[in-house]
C-alpha cells in the first residue's frame, strides 16, 4: 500500500496535490499534533496541513507555557472548586475534571517518550511546564515518526463536503503556488484561536480561519464575547508573555505608581493607558527570582537586552496587546465529549474550540489552554479516526463540493478596489483598542459592528483572491467574521463577567449564568442557551 | 521583525525558509535567502533558534523595521543570543531540562 508520504512525493511535480486520507488535521500547534498522534494510534492514515510549520506555528511554540497538571484526588476537587469561583460559574466541573485527567495522562506520556522535562527537587520530572520551542520540535518528530504526512505551508482555505458530510479540505501550497486537496473521512479543525490582527507572540496565522470554515459548514460558535483577554507587553514588541509582569510595578508619565493591588491585574494598567503612557519595571522580585526569570523566560528579556535596558532597575514603556480568543475563551461549540461539532465528520480541538466548559468566563492562558490542547486534541483525533473508519467508505470515489465563500468566491462582481489589507485594518482599528474591547460599552460595540458589517458586505460581495493571494483574502474574511461574532455576543451579554468588562453594565447579573451561541455569516444570530453538559461517550 | 540575514554567516541551508511560520523568506539559488515579506513577520524569534549558524537577527520591534545594521548586531554580540539563552545549539533543541520556571511558579507574587 502506498503511504501518504509516498503519494506526496509522487505528485511533487504535478500541477496540483490530490490526496486521500482517513483523517485530515488542520493546524500546526499542540492540539493538531496530539490529534494527529491520537488518530494514527487508531490506525488512521493522517494528513496534517498547516499554514506555517508544525513546530513553530501558533502561540505555543514561541512561548514557555505552564500546564494544568493536577493529580487525581482531593487536590483536583479543590482545584476545580477554586477555579469555579473565578470563572463566573460557567465551567462544567465534569469537563474540567476530564480535561485535567486526559492532560495528566498526556503529560506522563510525553515524559515517557523522552521529552526533556526538568526535574523537581525530589528528582521527578516537573510536568507543570512545557518550553514551547522544545515541546513543539519534539511533537513534530513524534508526529513524523508515527507516519503522518505533514504538509507545511499548506494553508487550508475551505472545507469540502458531500451531501452535508465533511469530506476533506482544499487550499494552496503557498511556497509553490499550487492548489492542494485532501479528501478525508473526517476533519479535525485545530487551527487555533483568533488574535484579531494583533501582533501578539505567535499570532500571524491566528486569524479565525477555522471559525469561518466551521460556520460555512453550519457549525455553531460559543463564548465569542470572551475575546477580551489582554497581556502587558514592552511597547511595540510581540512579547505578550505575562510571567515577569507578575513582579512588575507600573508608573505614569509623572512617575506616580499605578495601584494594581487587589484588582484584576491589568485593569488599572488599561485605565492608566487610556490617560497616557505607562512604564513598567520588574522591581518586585528577589535577586534569586530575577535570575530564574532571565534563565526561564529568555525571550521576555530580548526587548530589554537588545535595547540595552535593565528591566529590573530601569523603567520601560508598556502597552496592552489583545490576545483575542487565543488566550480568551470563545470558539467552535463542541456538542459531545468526543469534540464533535454537530456537523457530521467535523471535529474541533485546542483554541479553535470554545473552552467555556473548562475555563468559563476567564482566560485559559498558561496552564488550562495547554492542557486543553492535549486533552481535546486526543479526543478529537480518536473520534475522527473512528468516524472515518465507520462512515468514511471509499473517499477516492466521493464527489465533493467546495464550501468556501467570502474571500474566495465573491457573491457579486470582484472589485480590485476592495482589498484584504483594508478589511484587516478595520478589524485592527475597531477591535484592538482598550476602550473598544478591554472595556466595552453598547455604543462602541454597535458602532464597531456597523463597520464590521460594512466590511463583511464588501468582502463577501467583492473580495476575490486566487493562488497564494487567496490566503490573505480568506484571512481577511475570517477576521471580519470573527469580529462580528465576538462583538455581537458582547452586545448580547448585557452584563460584566470574567473578561467581558461592560463599563455601561458593570454588574454581574445572575440571570446570565448561561452561554451565548452565535450562528450565521450574513445574518448573525446570537442565542442565549443554558451551559449544557454533554453526554459522556 | 526579521531584519538581517547575514550572508557571511549563512550556509544556504534554507532551514529558515521552511520553518518560518509566517513564510517571510524566499530561497535564492546559491545565495542566502532573502527577506521577501518582512511585513508578515510575527517577531516570534523562531528562525533565530532554528538557524544552525546564528545568521539571523530579529529586532524586538513588531510594528516595523528599525534599520539596525549587520555590523551593529555583530558588534553587540546579538547573533545567536536567544539560542544560547535557551541552550539550543546549531539549530537543534536543547536545554529544556535546565528550565528553572518551576521556581518562578512557586515564588510568592
Amino acid at each position: 500500500m502506498t503511504t501518504l508520504r509516498q503519494s506526496v512525493q509522487a505528485q511533487r511535480r504535478a500541477d496540483r496535490l490530490d490526496l486521500v486520507a482517513d483523517v485530515l488535521v488542520i493546524g500546526g500547534g499542540p492540539a493538531a499534533s496530539w490529534a494527529a498522534l491520537a488518530a494514527t494510534s487508531e490506525g488512521a492514515r493522517v494528513v496534517v496541513v498547516d499554514k506555517g510549520y508544525l513546530g513553530t506555528s501558533g502561540a505555543t511554540a514561541p512561548s514557555n507555557t505552564g500546564t494544568w497538571f493536577v493529580p487525581p484526588g482531593a487536590g483536583r476537587e479543590a482545584e476545580i472548586e477554586r477555579r469555579q469561583k473565578l470563572n463566573g460559574g460557567l465551567a462544567i466541573p465534569r469537563w474540567v475534571d476530564r480535561t485535567l485527567h486526559r492532560a495528566w495522562q498526556g503529560l506522563h506520556a510525553l515524559a515517557e517518550w523522552g521529552y526533556k522535562f526538568p526535574n523537581d527537587d525530589s528528582g521527578k520530572p516537573y510536568l507543570t511546564n512545557l518550553r514551547g520551542p522544545d515541546y513543539m520540535a519534539f511533537m513534530r518528530r513524534r508526529v513524523l515518526r508515527a507516519g503522518v504526512a505533514i504538509l507545511d505551508h499548506h494553508p487550508a482555505l475551505e472545507l469540502l463536503s458531500e451531501s452535508g458530510v465533511i469530506a476533506g479540505a482544499a487550499g494552496v501550497d503557498r511556497q509553490h503556488n499550487r492548489p492542494w486537496r485532501v479528501r478525508a473521512g473526517a476533519v479535525v479543525l485545530a487551527s487555533g484561536g483568533c488574535a484579531f490582527g494583533e501582533r501578539m507572540l505567535g499570532a500571524t496565522g491566528l486569524t479565525g480561519d477555522g471559525y469561518l470554515m466551521a460556520a460555512e459548514a453550519g457549525a455553531t460558535l460559543s463564548g465569542m464575547e470572551f475575546s477580551a483577554q489582554y497581556a502587558c507587553t514592552p511597547k511595540n514588541t510581540s512579547l505578550s508573555k505575562g510571567v515577569p509582569f507578575a513582579w512588575a510595578s507600573y508608573y505614569r508619565e509623572d512617575g506616580t505608581r499605578v495601584d494594581t493591588a487587589n484588582q484584576e491585574r491589568f485593569a488599572p494598567v488599561a485605565k492608566a493607558l487610556l490617560e497616557g503612557p505607562v512604564w513598567g519595571r520588574f522591581d518586585k522580585g528577589t535577586p534569586e527570582l530575577n535570575g530564574w526569570l532571565r534563565q526561564g523566560q529568555p525571550n521576555c528579556f530580548l526587548p530589554h537586552d537588545r535595547a540595552g535596558i535593565d528591566p529590573f532597575t530601569q523603567k520601560f514603556e508598556v502597552m496592552l496587546r489583545c490576545e483575542g480568543t487565543v488566550r480568551g475563551v470563545g470558539g467552535i461549540k463542541l456538542v459531545a465529549d468526543d469534540c464533535s461539532t454537530g456537523v457530521p465528520g467535523l471535529y474541533a480541538a485546542g483554541d479553535a474550540a470554545s473552552r467555556e466548559r473548562v475555563t468559563g468566563a476567564i482566560t485559559g492562558g498558561g496552564g488550562p489552554n495547554s492542557s486543553w490542547a492535549i486533552a481535546s486534541g486526543n479526543w478529537a483525533g480518536t473520534a475522527a479516526a473512528r468516524y472515518a473508519a465507520r462512515e468514511g467508505g471509499n473517499m477516492a470515489e466521493r464527489n465533493v463540493v467546495a464550501m468556501g465563500r467570502a474571500g474566495l468566491r465573491p457573491a457579486k462582481i470582484a472589485r480590485p478596489d476592495v482589498r484584504a489589507a483594508e478589511a484587516v485594518q478595520t478589524v485592527r482599528d475597531e477591535f484592538l483598542p482598550i476602550d473598544h474591547n478591554f472595556y466595552r460599552n453598547e455604543t462602541t460595540l454597535r458602532k464597531s459592528l456597523e463597520k464590521f458589517d460594512h466590511a463583511w458586505c464588501d468582502v463577501r460581495d467583492h473580495l476575490a483572491g486566487s493562488g497564494t493571494d487567496a490566503v490573505k483574502t480568506r484571512e481577511a474574511a475570517a477576521l471580519v467574521a470573527s469580529s462580528r461574532w465576538a462583538f455581537a455576543s458582547g452586545l448580547a451579554r448585557a452584563e460584566s463577567r470574567g473578561m467581558q468588562r461592560r463599563v455601561d453594565l458593570p454588574a454581574t447579573d445572575p440571570q446570565f449564568v448561561c452561554a451565548f451561541e452565535t450562528t450565521g455569516l450574513d445574518h448573525i444570530e446570537v442565542k442565549r442557551c443554558a451551559i449544557a453538559d454533554t453526554v459522556p461517550a | 521583525m526579521i531584519e538581517i540575514v547575514s550572508a557571511s554567516r549563512c550556509i544556504e541551508c534554507d532551514i529558515c525558509v521552511r520553518v518560518c511560520p509566517a513564510n517571510v523568506f524566499d530561497p535564492v539559488r546559491k545565495q542566502a535567502p532573502v527577506i521577501a515579506r518582512q511585513e508578515d513577520c510575527q517577531t516570534c524569534f523562531m528562525c533565530e533558534i532554528y538557524c544552525p549558524t546564528d545568521a539571523l537577527y530579529v529586532a524586538p520591534c513588531a510594528e516595523g523595521p528599525t534599520g539596525i545594521s549587520e555590523a551593529e548586531v555583530e558588534a553587540a554580540g546579538f547573533f545567536g543570543g536567544y539560542s544560547r539563552a535557551l541552550g539550543w545549539n546549531r539549530g537543534k533543541p536543547g536545554g529544556s531540562e535546565n528550565d528553572p520556571t518551576q521556581y518562578i511558579r512557586t515564588s510568592p507574587r
